[in-house]
């Protein structure tokens, strides 16, 4: 539809036209500032930590362990210099031996989530396949946080009771 | 000929003071748009395009996605 739209805006005089192909549905997935009835409502970009901890392939679970406690996390993402997320090292992973190293350890492939998934969707899922947390990273992969399903069905509760006190109004 | 561009490019256009248009249906706008655009559906552009935006400065159009 865009297309058609900037081919006419040019015939109408218009100079200098462009056309965001990707449209909405990218910006959005990016986490991209976003305005409407359905923004309003939170998202995992709303609620998600970007203080979880990141380790890369080669670095010893000695090390990484540390550092995840310290920061008060169980979990670690493995990365690589893009911050592109190769693999997670959750509780069970961490505890495996100290010379070991991360990419021998991580559980590769973790799914990833999109900053604009509903907090309510998150939370439903999290709960459903028991999942401690979820990293929420760019279409492209690119690590942005990591949501805890703690912090995912406290939100999601208070947007049920928003809503339901808002039916009760009405 | 109008150019097809990629996110980086739309958020340096916006910075640079560019109209950003969405062409979809008020009621999809109203659900969620683009922080700062502006809707004229596809329908509408013949009517309302040269009241609403200056036709001397850059446009940007988009809409839910166009592969």
């Amino acid at each position: 539809m865009s297309p058609r739209a900037a081919w006419r805006l040019e015939s109408l005089g218009f100079q200098e036209v462009y056309d965001y192909t990707a449209g909405k549905q990218e910006w959005s997935a990016f986490g991209l500032p976003v305005e409407g009835k359905a923004a309003e409502q939170p998202r995992a970009i709303d609620v998600m930590r970007t203080d979880v901890p990141t380790c890369h392939l080669d670095d010893r679970l000695a090390d990484v362990r540390p550092m995840v406690e310290k920061a008060e996390w169980n979990v670690c993402v493995v990365v690589n210099d893009e911050r592109i997320v190769l693999g997670l090292l959750r509780a069970e992973q961490l505890a495996s031996g100290d010379e070991k190293t991360a990419e021998e350890a991580m559980r590769p492939g973790p799914s990833t989530f999109r900053p604009n998934v509903p907090i309510e969707q998150m939370a439903e899922h999290m709960i459903e396949h028991d999942q401690e947390s979820a990293p929420i990273t760019t279409p492209e992969g690119r690590l942005m946080g990591m949501l805890r399903r703690q912090d995912a069905a406290k939100v999601a509760l208070e947007v049920h009771h928003h809503h339901h006190e808002h039916e009760e109004e009405g | 000929m109008p150019r097809s561009i990629g996110r980086d490019e739309v958020q340096h256009l916006l910075d640079q003071g560019a109209q950003l248009v969405e062409v979809l249906p008020a009621e999809e706008f109203e659900d969620e748009h683009i922080a700062g655009a502006v809707n004229i559906p596809l329908r509408k552009i013949d009517r309302e395009a040269r009241d609403r935006l200056d036709t001397a400065r850059p446009v940007i159009v988009y809409c839910y996605d166009d592969p």
